[in-house]
């Protein structure tokens, strides 16, 4: 196969890790631990589905997992700053309730314990599995643009700036008058926004929901969260790297050259390898998970 | 920001307030709980109702589904026992105060080198012989996933949150990898049955929990947890430990070492969770099956939550958190089942959004009360 | 600002406290630790709201106001403990909350352009661009005084600006400071060091135990009247005075010796610059010194929270550097920390089971914690110190300051030891319970043990030590026999006025 085709290949597996692991990046600079995405990208797939089943317009698909993805981060900001309920906690509790919601909206709205109807995505242009069919996706796009959006949003505006000084030293933030609660709310709800978005994209991607069609993608998002060290630029080539590893097992599967779940544990591992500051140690921001300002 | 030496201390308490405070210790413990409870019927309402059905049927049918009749009770106690050990699990770890979200593939390892330990042996052996064979294996597998971290955090600092989650991925990888390229029995994705050592039925000894996968490992449950409380409570070590949790800095004053409190925690929590992985393999299906934890895990910490870290709590908030998930195919016949995953999810986040809450307002009054 | 008084709880952190700075100086806000200096600072920045009194700036009265609107009439404050986002540049730092803007982005070049401009018009030297954790820390200073003079402020408040300054570093400062009063700034400076007051300002507020005690012209004042209004005349205490016993001989063998010791604060960072002492058997040995200048490195070392970098630690004759802290405590080392809260008491244990704190291994039968004796003991100790209220079951939180104070204190005293160290044993307990402490002390003391004393409290050292150290900057910078020390000769070793070896 060409190298043209493996890489919108990986481009097209690597949407969803883009959009929510640029949500994390912002969640995280803030302070909130980015637990939660993996239940935005469901939340967001399923009210993509449900929206685009009832309007049959992906874009109004599309708009509601904006809107169901930060709907979740509000509920997550809300516990986690509003009342300071440990984010560990309420991260887990968010990830259950959109598995458990998800489920029974689907007996609600489509009677069934697996699955929805089918749904029309985005008219894709031409045929064939390279870049150019890929790019009339508009959510690819959005996928490829939200890098250096979250680059700029970060280090040029002045939004971004308080998002890091919040996550790193919120008691300083505050001794200027920066609204710390204000600004950690805005980027947990972008958050949610995106990864929603990644949600989006998988669920019209493949033309339905299935029950937890996201299979830890949120979780691959975190782990690139990390393995990039919380800059947009070095999480977009962690998502890439993810991206690439699952695009090559998937090619060779036929093969039984290359066992399908070593290469699923990649993503983890090399985190846990960061992590414990084996290669290129990994300083996540100061006040990341704390509940108080101090 | 204010410093110790400029700020007196909190809470001058005078002599009458001691009764006070420790009924507010208890208030503080319970009220949690209780709140959620409420939170999670109400959520329950309305979901049944947005289907169409009385609530107070429904939940009379999930009532007497399970603790109605001898089968649906025998199930409860099944899935109460794998509860029983994943909350004993997370609750050792927050006494520490470590979080492991670890507890799924702890859980799945155990019972996996219990399959592994069972498929050495010759068969017909009885089970009382096997046991101890079976207990260390399991708690050998699900120490080893936990001791991954606590070894990690202890040396290198790494964020055992971080950790936990990342590794049940890499865990349940390698054991599918391993069930499914060398042990499994063809068309399925569990391994080959084991001959010897099955735990004893409860319907065994009762006939009416006939059907039930009740079996013996509940009875390890509660010794378990039994000991898990005398070890936190009673011991010499569980001070310690129980120190790092709360104030790690006087911990370190009383010559307790927190590194070495931070590994062997999470290796205990490990083999506690791992442990659990027995009621599966050796009480209900002889094999070791890809995805029989899945959920247990997180469930774990829902439990140890509502329990509050408590062994008694512990037990009593996986009865409650298995009522309802056999509770939930009770039901489905009216509403759909998946109205116990909204509601288990529910009750985690008002019992973590309410113990903060609850804490400033119980020492809000206490104090308001001084003056 | 006129009869600010400002409470925490029950504890009056001023009481009736006075400040009236001028335009256009030098103003330095003296006195010991406790004196309530902070506090009355944080009320004029806008962080607290006062009890009681008037604030008044250009003859506006802006009683409680916010911290925004401080900001916006002018009054910035650098804090003692910087508030500065490590992982941001000096520029972001400083324009962080009113930053310059290109439509919707930030405007760095601005930003960092007018960083630049004040920070050459003001000599404040920093490297606009550089991330603020590879500062030094005089640079990081300037940063934060970069910050209020950005926000437009006319009066700046300096919380103990030159604590964690090297020399050259102050001396810095001060032409900083200098200049911008000659532009028409007003400085209100908080300081313990009484050299720099003399060298550095126009006017001086001496205040003591939450009051305004002196105000004075520079020109007139002598480090030795600050310092005396510092810690008062009536601070030695007659009674105590007479129990103590003479002081100890050279002759007798040092029970607690400490050679050429170096500890570290962070990596890199000393606080302790070579501290050699003996303390003998029967003997206290104080070590007075304003906070931050190596005290608490020096205890946490002896009782192995600390690793030492360099030097010796013997008890008895025995080198303790291998030993951890619970073999240390074997070994005869008993230990009152300063920081009761934190690492004193496990403040949701019991009564009972904090007595046992840091012993728990000598209260087992087998693996389990022997109940009841850690109740019997708890009964025994409460009923004979009076520990209130009696009730060994209770959670320590419940206690008051005191009670929780003597708790620490009966159990370190209870122990089998050799070596007591002190730090701070009576900082923020009440009258009872101090008198308590230093009864314990005595007795301690009496009964052949050797002490050392760490304390802020000159008062405190005069009543009960036999020998008292001055510790500066890392270093014992004098040791004087009781007879020979004062309040005023201590205070002036302390705020290093006095510079003898």
């Amino acid at each position: 196969m060409s190298v043209l085709a493996y890489l919108a290949a990986t481009l097209r597996i690597a949407v969803p890790y883009l959009l929510a692991a640029a949500g994390g990046v912002i969640t995280e600079r803030a302070g909130l631990i980015g637990l939660t995405l993996e239940g935005y990208m469901l939340g967001g797939a399923f009210c993509a589905v449900w929206a685009t089943f009832v309007t049959g317009s992906p874009w109004i698909g599309a708009g509601a997992a904006v809107v169901g993805g930060a709907a979740l981060a509000l509920l997550y900001a809300v516990s986690s700053i509003r009342f300071r309920a440990d984010q560990v906690v309420v991260g887990i509790a968010i990830n259950l309730l959109a598995i458990g919601l998800t489920r029974f909206l689907l007996r609600l709205f489509f009677d069934s314990s697996s699955n929805s109807p089918r749904v029309g995505g985005f008219v894709v242009q031409g045929s064939g599995t390279g870049f150019g069919a890929l790019m009339t996706n508009p959510l690819v796009w959005a996928g490829v643009l939200v890098v250096p959006g979250a680059a700029w949003l970060l280090y040029r505006t002045p939004f971004g700036l308080r998002v890091r000084a919040v996550g790193e030293h919120p008691a300083a933030a505050a001794s200027v008058g920066v609204a710390v609660a204000r600004v950690r709310y805005l980027a947990v709800a972008l958050s949610g926004v995106l990864a929603g978005l990644g949600g989006a994209y998988l669920a019209l991607d493949q033309h339905q929901f299935t029950d937890g069609m996201t299979a830890g993608r949120g979780f691959i998002a975190l782990a690139a969260t990390i393995f990039g060290r919380w800059d947009p630029a070095r999480v977009a080539l962690a998502c890439l790297l993810f991206a690439a590893a699952e695009t090559l097992q998937i090619r060779l599967q036929g093969t039984q050259a290359l066992p399908s779940q070593l290469v699923e544990m990649l993503p983890y591992l090399l985190t846990i390898v960061a992590l414990a500051g084996l290669v290129g140690r990994a300083v996540a921001p100061a006040a990341l998970g704390k509940t108080t300002i101090e | 920001m204010m410093r110790v030496g400029d700020v007196p201390s909190p809470a001058e308490a005078s002599p009458a307030s001691d009764r006070a405070s420790r009924r507010a210790a208890l208030e503080e413990a319970v009220l949690p709980p209780v709140v959620a409870l409420l939170v999670a019927a109400v959520v329950g309402d309305l979901l049944i109702l947005s289907f169409g059905q009385s609530p107070g049927a429904v939940y009379r049918l999930l009532l007497e589904g399970t603790w109605g009749n001898a089968y649906g009770f025998g199930q409860v106690l099944y899935k109460a026992t794998t509860l029983v050990f994943t909350g004993l699990a997370v609750g050792v770890g927050l006494r520490a105060g470590l979080f492991n979200i670890g507890a799924e593939s702890q859980l799945a390892a155990g019972g996996f080198c219990a399959a592994l330990a069972g498929l050495a042996l010759p068969s017909g052996l009885p089970w009382l012989v096997c046991l101890p064979l079976y207990l260390v294996a399991a708690a050998a597998g699900g120490g080893v996933v936990g001791a991954i971290p606590g070894v990690l955090k202890a040396r290198f600092g790494a964020h055992e949150v971080i950790v936990t989650i990342m590794l049940n991925f890499v865990v349940l990888a390698l054991l599918g990898y391993l069930t499914s390229a060398h042990l499994h029995v063809p068309e399925t994705l569990h391994t080959p049955p084991i001959r010897s050592g099955a735990l004893p039925r409860v319907a065994g000894v009762l006939p009416a929990f006939h059907g039930s996968a009740a079996n013996a490992t509940l009875v390890l449950a509660i010794v378990t947890a039994a000991a898990l409380g005398w070890l936190l409570f009673r011991t010499r070590r569980g001070f310690e430990l129980r120190a790092v949790g709360l104030q790690p800095r006087a911990a370190e004053y009383a010559g307790v070492s927190v590194a070495r409190i931070t590994w062997q925690a999470l290796t205990l929590s490990g083999a506690i969770a791992g442990l659990g992985g027995l009621n599966f393999v050796l009480g209900y299906k002889q094999y070791y099956e890809e995805g029989f934890a899945t959920g247990a895990g997180f469930l774990g910490i829902a439990v140890a939550l509502v329990g509050r870290s408590h062994p008694f709590g512990i037990t009593v908030a996986a009865l409650l958190f298995a009522t309802l998930s056999q509770g939930g195919l009770a039901v489905n016949a009216l509403v759909p089942k998946q109205m116990v995953d909204v509601l288990q999810a529910v009750v985690i986040l008002a019992v973590a959004t309410s113990v903060p809450e609850v804490r400033r307002l119980l020492r809000g009054a206490t104090r308001s009360a001084e003056r | 600002m006129r009869g600010i008084v400002k409470s925490f709880g029950t504890v009056q952190a001023t009481r009736g406290a006075e400040l009236e700075v001028a335009r256009g100086e030098i103003h330095a806000l003296v006195g010991e630790n406790g004196a309530g200096k902070s506090t009355l600072v944080r009320v004029l920045a806008g962080m607290y709201a006062p009890n009681a009194g008037t604030v008044e700036v250009d003859g506006r009265d802006v009683t409680g106001w916010t911290t925004a609107g401080a900001i916006a009439a002018g009054v910035g404050m650098v804090h003692q403990h910087f508030m500065l986002v490590p992982t941001l540049t000096v520029a972001e730092n400083v324009t962080l909350g009113a930053e310059p803007r290109r439509g919707l982005a930030l405007d760095r070049a601005a930003a960092e352009r007018e960083v630049r401009r004040l920070s050459e018009e003001t000599g404040l030297d920093v490297p606009v661009g550089t991330r603020v954790a590879e500062l030094s820390v005089g640079q990081a200073q300037r940063v934060e005084i970069l910050k209020t003079l950005y926000r437009g402020a006319r009066l700046v408040v300096l919380d103990e600006p030159t604590a964690v300054l090297s020399p050259p570093e102050v001396r810095e400062l001060w032409r900083v400071l200098e200049r911008l009063r000659d532009a028409g700034g007003t400085i209100v400076l908080i300081t313990h060091k009484l050299d720099e007051v003399v060298e550095i300002s126009d006017a001086i507020t001496v205040m003591r135990a939450g009051r305004t005690v002196a105000r004075m012209a520079t020109h007139d004042a002598t480090p030795q009247a600050i310092a005396r209004a510092m810690v008062g005349r009536d601070v030695v205490l007659a009674a105590d005075a007479a129990e103590t016993r003479p002081p100890a001989t050279d002759a007798r063998p040092p029970m607690l010796e400490v050679r050429d010791l170096v500890v570290e604060r962070a990596p890199g960072l000393l606080a302790v610059r070579g501290v050699s002492l003996a303390v003998a058997a029967g003997e206290i040995l104080g070590v007075a010194g304003v906070e931050g200048n190596g005290q608490r490195e020096l205890v946490e070392a002896i009782a192995g929270l600390r690793p030492a970098t360099s030097g010796t630690i013997a008890l008895g004759g025995r080198d303790l550097r291998a030993l951890d802290v619970r073999r240390r405590g074997d070994a005869g080392i008993s230990h009152v920390p300063e920081d009761r809260h934190e690492r004193a008491l496990v403040l949701d244990y019991s009564v009972a089971e904090n007595l046992v704190l840091g012993q728990q291994h000598r209260f087992t039968r087998g693996a389990m914690l022997d109940g009841r004796r850690i109740l019997a003991h708890a009964r025994e100790l409460i009923a004979r110190y009076d520990i209130r209220p009696a009730d060994p079951s209770l959670a320590v939180r419940a206690l008051s300051g005191g009670n929780q104070q003597k708790v620490v204190v009966t159990r370190e005293l209870a122990r089998d030891f050799r070596v007591l160290l002190a730090a701070q044993p009576t900082r923020g307990v009440d009258v009872g319970a101090i008198e308590f402490i230093h009864a314990r002390l005595r007795a301690a003391r009496d009964e052949g043990k050797a002490v050392l004393l760490v304390s802020a409290d000159l008062a405190e050292l005069l009543a009960l030590s036999d020998r008292i150290a001055v510790m500066y900057g890392g270093r014992f910078v004098a040791t004087l026999p009781r007879g020979e020390a004062s309040a005023e000769a201590l205070g002036e070793y302390m705020t290093g006025v006095e510079h003898a070896a």
